[in-house]
């Protein structure tokens, strides 16, 4: 078990330096889409101000919350990275797990009503790799350790108002 | 159909209240690519047999926002607004940086057409095939960024509405105007996140003669299909790769150049072109580094270079300035041209010229004008409503930049860019003012002199130009050089960011291009017959003109008199351009491009490219 929960590996984010350049995105959807497709990447930039752009995307929450809203059993856990794997067979889109998500992180793809959650593509994150190979270093693989992860699991708005207030100023949030 | 088009475009008619559809064949977009060379086809189909009577500012003319094949692939995503220009009368194609051109794609059509005017304030929503034009009265005379923060969350707050199972909603890309657009200034720009502009050509007043305050789109489609997806993978590799090794742009965007285009090469305005050197080293970009830049890497959709800086002042007199750190044009227009030095009042210039949606060239052009006027003595205090406009005074230049805006008083009259305002002030003192006008064809020239020769454009470069005085489409020999405009409408047609291109190879771009659409397409064709075709027609729309002014290329196609004066200071102090210089090389240029020694594209020209009808409309001209 302990050898195990060693292996497994956590993103971490520091998001104030994020550029908005959206590469994540691009190398998520080529990734799992096979074309550039924003919307139905598992990781998402938002932008609800100009200037604090951030990733949004799966914690991996220590107690997935998500995974026990689900009402038809179509989340897991995967053993070998930690992350929420969606079958998406059973997958009813009813947007439960999104409730359930105090970051409100899943969305549904745009295309098949089915839930999108990062897989942490098998271990091996393709937005991790673009973030890094820019320099930007928002993005980082760590050993997952005993945290708490789910304090990462927030929502836009609340993202957003923080980050305009510290790269901003005092009165940065009425930007959002 | 050519792979890397949505395959449709929208057209959406103001007056009517109406959607359509447009679709062009596989021949025009081969031809015409996309971005400017698109939207110069589409002019002259549409106004060309009226083109001398139409109003840029009147509901005839279209407002264009075009896409390109290569917009979202190569990295660096814009898109291109056009349309007939109330500066020069003739059609610029304008880009801009952002995700709109992908979100556009995104919601499957590559570009959108606005037609007519609406009668009350509007704003476009587009999500995917659902479209609304909604009411805008309570966005109207909102600056830029009230407006960003306001359509984003009304945008996002209608996507949850309808959409309620989705999840959170992304936000929509969103372009629009400030109040100067609104109010119909010639400098007024389409702007994008809050800073980022599409200034050349004036389209911010053509979006307000409209009265379409903004376009928010969201599209949840995938980007096209394209031809070759791993030759596309590898080319955006190889852009990339490229990118992050270019220390220059990647660390400081083109913002060095505040510092060293004066100290230099001699070449940057200096308090309206009286100078063009400057050693201050108060403005040396390390001085932004330290005090404003509040990030170092900012960027849209899918830049490796990230060439942007978000700058905020943190304290003092301009406390509460943000702005993507000024690149060199604003260091330039909005800093020295201005007199002024420091980091902290560009950045507050910069602010207020964004707040207002104006475009940050034009606009410092026509305030260095109207303060070169001031320090003559022909526009005084009383002219000016009591602002005492002193080179260097921040505050001045704002509330007269607000005055622009708004239409007041002597910014009525300065709201209609330097050229125009020059004619006017001159006949107002009975003073031939037009020495001071730093324009050409009615558009201020970018921040980069001729005189000393060490920058990058010719002395013929602005002269000659289809686009006036915009320092992103020079005149150069051989046609085929990285600089030549030529090469740039390629950039601006396939609609992507020119500055993830330099450092590569010249036929890359031409590569990507065909990894896209599937279809082969030489550096020399470009140049031969494609470029030399949209490149035609934008002359040709530029020479007919009108309504309001018309250029005769015998005394337009020339250098703002400023340019003939001796450098009066810096090493290169006394370097002069000699006219005579400047004429043999336009002649030596005319000839390239197939232009008579008049400057009028020649017969054998446009039949050889097949633009008879361009060439019957040129007659009156001959």
């Amino acid at each position: 078990m302990a050898s195990e929960k060693r292996a497994l590996i956590w993103i971490a984010r520091d998001l104030s330096k994020c550029s908005g350049c959206r590469k994540c995105e691009v190398a998520c959807s080529l990734f799992h889409e096979k074309c550039i497709w924003p919307e139905a990447s598992r990781i998402r930039v938002f932008m609800l101000a100009p200037g604090i752009e951030f990733p949004h995307f799966c914690a991996q929450c220590e107690d997935y919350p998500c995974v026990e809203a689900c009402p038809v059993n179509a989340l897991s856990v995967s053993k070998e990275t930690g992350a929420v794997i969606v079958d998406s067979n059973t997958c009813i889109g009813c947007g439960k797990c999104i409730d359930a998500c105090p970051g409100r992180i899943p969305h549904l793809h745009p295309k098949g009503n089915k839930i999108l959650i990062c897989d942490l593509c098998g271990g091996d994150p393709q937005c991790v790799k673009v973030c890094q190979e820019g320099l930007w270093n928002v993005l980082r693989i760590v050993p997952r350790g005993n945290y708490s992860y789910k304090l990462y699991a927030r929502t836009p708005e609340e993202i957003a108002r923080d980050l305009a207030a510290k790269i901003f100023g005092e009165d940065g949030a009425r930007y959002v | 159909m050519i792979r890397g088009y949505a395959g449709k475009f929208l057209e959406v008619d103001l007056s009517a209240k109406s959607f359509k559809e447009v679709k062009f064949s596989d021949e025009v977009l081969k031809d015409y690519v996309g971005g400017r060379g698109l939207a110069a086809k589409i002019l002259w189909d549409r106004l060309g047999s009226k083109w001398e009577t139409i109003d840029p500012l009147g509901p005839e003319n279209l407002l264009l926002f075009l896409t390109g094949p290569l917009t979202g692939f190569f990295p660096g995503g814009r898109i291109c607004v056009s349309g007939k220009s109330p500066q020069s009368n003739g059609v610029v194609g304008s880009t801009v940086g952002g995700e709109f051109g992908v979100e556009l794609k995104c919601a499957g059509y590559d570009g959108i057409i606005v037609a007519g005017e609406a009668e009350k304030p509007v704003y476009l929503f587009v999500k995917d095939s659902d479209l609304e034009i909604r009411d805008a009265s309570h966005i109207w005379g909102l600056d830029a960024k009230q407006t960003t923060a306001v359509l984003t969350r009304e945008c996002r707050e209608l996507l949850k509405a309808r959409y309620p199972q989705k999840g959170e909603w992304k936000e929509p890309s969103i372009l629009y105007i400030g109040p100067a657009g609104e109010n119909k200034v010639r400098t007024a720009a389409v702007a994008a996140k809050w800073s980022h502009a599409a200034g050349y050509g004036g389209y911010g007043a053509v979006m307000g003669s409209k009265r379409l305050k903004a376009i928010a789109v969201k599209g949840t489609g995938p980007l096209p299909e394209v031809a070759d997806l791993e030759g596309v993978k590898t080319l955006m590799q190889e852009v990339c790769n490229n990118a992050y090794e270019s220390e220059l742009w990647r660390r400081w965007g083109t913002g060095s150049a505040g510092y060293e285009v004066g100290a230099r090469t001699s070449s940057e305005p200096v308090r309206n072109w009286q100078e063009e050197w400057h050693d201050e080293r108060s403005f040396g970009v390390n001085e932004f580094e330290n005090r404003v830049w509040v990030k170092q890497y900012w960027g849209d959709f899918g830049c490796p270079t990230t060439c942007l800086k978000l700058a905020v002042v943190r304290s003092g007199r301009f406390k509460g300035a943000i702005t993507d750190n000024p690149d060199y044009e604003l260091q330039a227009y909005l800093g020295t041209n201005l007199g002024i030095f420091t980091p902290e009042e560009n950045v507050f210039m910069a602010s207020v010229i964004d707040d207002l949606g104006l475009c940050g060239i034009q606009t410092g052009n026509v305030l260095g004008f109207a303060a070169e006027l001031f320090q003559r003595g022909i526009l005084t205090k009383e002219d000016l409503d009591g602002i005492e406009l002193k080179w260097g005074d921040a505050e001045a230049f704002a509330a007269l930049a607000k005055k622009i805006a708004y239409r007041e008083g002597i910014g009525n009259i300065l709201a209609e860019g330097t050229y125009r305002a020059a004619l006017k002030i001159g006949e107002m003192k009975g003073v031939d003012v037009m020495p001071y006008a730093v324009q050409v064809k009615g558009i201020g020239v970018g921040a980069h002199g001729i005189r000393s020769e060490k920058d990058y454009p010719e002395i013929y470069s602005y002269a000659c130009s289809v686009q006036g005085g915009d320092h992103t489409s020079t005149a150069c020999m051989p046609l085929d050089d990285f600089r030549s405009e030529l090469m740039m409408t390629f950039h601006d047609s396939g609609v992507y960011c020119y500055f993830n291109v330099f450092g590569l190879s010249r036929t890359l771009v031409f590569n990507f291009y065909k990894a896209v659409t599937g279809i082969e397409l030489t550096k020399e064709d470009w140049v031969a017959t494609k470029a030399m075709k949209i490149i035609q027609l934008q002359r040709a729309m530029l020479l007919l003109g009108g309504p309001d002014l018309k250029w005769n290329p015998e005394i337009h196609d020339d250098n703002p008199p400023r340019f003939y004066e001796p450098l009066p200071s810096g090493p290169l102090k006394g370097k002069a351009i000699e006219k005579a210089r400047v004429d043999e090389e336009k002649r030596r240029y005319y000839e390239l491009v197939g232009w008579d020694e008049r400057g009028i594209p020649k017969s054998e020209t446009l039949r050889r490219l097949g633009l008879d009808d361009v060439d019957k409309a040129l007659e009156k001209l001959r």
